[in-house]
C-alpha cells in the first residue's frame, strides 16, 4: 500500500505503525509519530494500524541550540 | 512613553509598516523577552531583538565563550573566549541598542529557579542545547502562562516553533519526555552547522516579535522543520495531545522536575575521528 512519509510517497507493507517502523529501520525511542496528523504515543505504536492513503510523519528529535 | 527624533529615525522602517506603526513600536519597546541560553540561538534571537527595541532582553547561561563557539555563536567575539557569555552578551546588546535594557543571569535555569527567573517576562525563548533543559522551560511555560518559542539544532537541520500554554501544543504534547541517554546526539557530539543556528533563532525572534504585536500567524499547532542541506522547510500540523502529560486532560506532571542530564556517551576525540 501506499502512504505519505514526511511528505514522500512511500509504498509500505500493510501493518502497524510500529512495522512501518522496522520497514525505515527507525528506533521508535528516536521519533515521535504522528498519523493524520494525531499524536500516536509510544505504548500504541504495536496497536495502531496504518491504511493505505495515511499521512505519517516521523519528528526526530533536536536538543541543540547552543 | 514617547518617542525621541533619534529613535524615530532608528524604528523607522518598523514604524512605516501599517503592521507595527508607532503603536506597535511601543509595544515592542515596552516588551520583556527572557532568553534562556546565549550560545547559537540565543545569539541571533537577541541581536535581532535589541536591533527591533524590546524593552528588555534577559539573559540566563552559567558558561564562558569557548573558542568552538565563536563559528556559531555571533555574540561572541574572538577577544571574549574565556569570558561569560551574559557579559559578552550585554556588551553587544548595548553596542547595538542602548535603548535596551539587558538583564543577565549568570546562572543556570533549575526546576528551582525556572519560576521566579520568568515570572517579570512576557515571552520566553529556548536557547539551550540539552534534552532536560527544553523540558523544563516547556513546563515552567506551561505552569506560568508564557508563550514560548522553542528552537533546536542539530547537524544541517532545525526545528521552531511557537507555543501558548493551554491553547496550543506544547513540546510534550509531541515528545512526551527526552529520548533514552545516548541515543541522539548533542551537537557538541555530532556538529552543527553555523549558519543553521542563524535561520532557526532569527525565526524565533521573529515569533517574538508576531507574539508581541499580536499580527499575523504564529507557528502555534505547527512545527517547521528546516534541512540545510537540501535547503527545504517542512511544515507538520500538530495539535495538543489530550495524552499529554503536561497539558492533557489527566496530567502526569503538576510540578516543575528536571530529567536527568544523560551522560555524554561519545568521547570527544572517537566523535571526532582522531581516537
Amino acid at each position: 500500500m501506499q502512504i505519505t512519509i514526511n511528505g514522500k510517497p512511500e509504498e509500505v507493507q500493510a501493518g502497524t505503525v510500529m512495522d512501518v517502523l522496522k520497514q525505515k529501520d527507525i528506533d521508535p525511542h528516536m521519533v515521535a509519530v504522528e498519523l493524520n496528523t494525531q499524536i500516536v504515543e509510544r505504548d500504541r505504536l504495536a496497536t495502531t494500524n496504518v491504511q493505505d492513503g495515511d499521512k505519517v510523519e516521523f519528528l526526530f528529535y533536536m536538543g541543540g541550540g547552543a | 512613553m514617547s518617542f525621541t527624533e533619534e529613535q524615530i529615525t532608528r524604528y523607522s522602517r518598523h514604524i512605516l509598516l501599517p503592521e507595527v506603526g508607532g503603536k506597535g513600536q511601543k509595544k515592542i519597546a515596552q516588551a520583556k523577552v527572557f532568553v534562556v541560553g546565549a550560545g547559537g540561538l540565543g545569539s541571533p534571537v537577541a541581536l535581532y531583538l535589541a536591533a527591533a527595541g524590546i524593552g528588555t532582553i534577559g539573559l540566563i547561561d552559567s558558561d564562558v565563550v569557548d573558542r568552538s563557539n565563536l563559528q556559531r555563536q555571533v555574540l561572541h567575539h574572538t577577544p571574549d573566549v574565556g569570558r561569560s557569555k551574559v557579559q559578552s552578551a550585554k556588551e553587544k546588546i548595548f553596542l547595538l541598542n542602548p535603548d535596551v535594557n539587558v538583564e543577565t543571569y549568570e546562572d543556570r535555569f533549575t526546576a528551582a529557579n525556572a519560576m521566579n527567573y520568568i515570572a517579570p517576562y512576557d515571552v520566553v525563548i529556548d536557547g539551550v542545547d540539552t534534552f532536560p533543559a527544553k523540558f523544563l522551560i516547556n513546563d515552567a511555560c506551561y505552569f506560568a502562562g508564557k508563550p514560548l518559542v522553542h528552537g533546536g539544532i542539530l547537524r544541517f537541520e532545525g526545528r521552531v516553533f511557537s507555543i501558548v500554554p493551554g491553547q496550543s501544543a506544547c513540546y510534550r504534547c509531541i515528545f512526551r519526555q527526552p529520548p533514552p541517554p545516548g541515543l541522539v546526539p548533542s551537537c557538541q557530539e555530532a556538529g552543527i552547522i553555523g549558519v543553521v543556528a542563524g535561520i532557526i533563532g532569527t525565526i524565533q525572534a521573529t515569533e517574538a516579535l508576531k507574539l508581541i504585536l499580536g499580527i499575523g500567524d504564529t507557528l502555534t499547532d505547527r512545527i517547521l522543520d528546516f534541512d540545510a542541506r537540501k535547503t527545504a522547510f517542512r511544515e507538520i500540523r500538530i495539535k495538543r495531545n489530550p495524552r499529554c502529560p503536561l497539558c492533557g486532560d489527566h496530567p502526569d506532571i503538576t510540578e516543575l522536575f528536571e530529567h536527568e542530564q544523560e551522560v555524554c556517551q561519545l568521547h570527544a576525540p572517537e566523535a571526532l575521528g582522531i581516537s
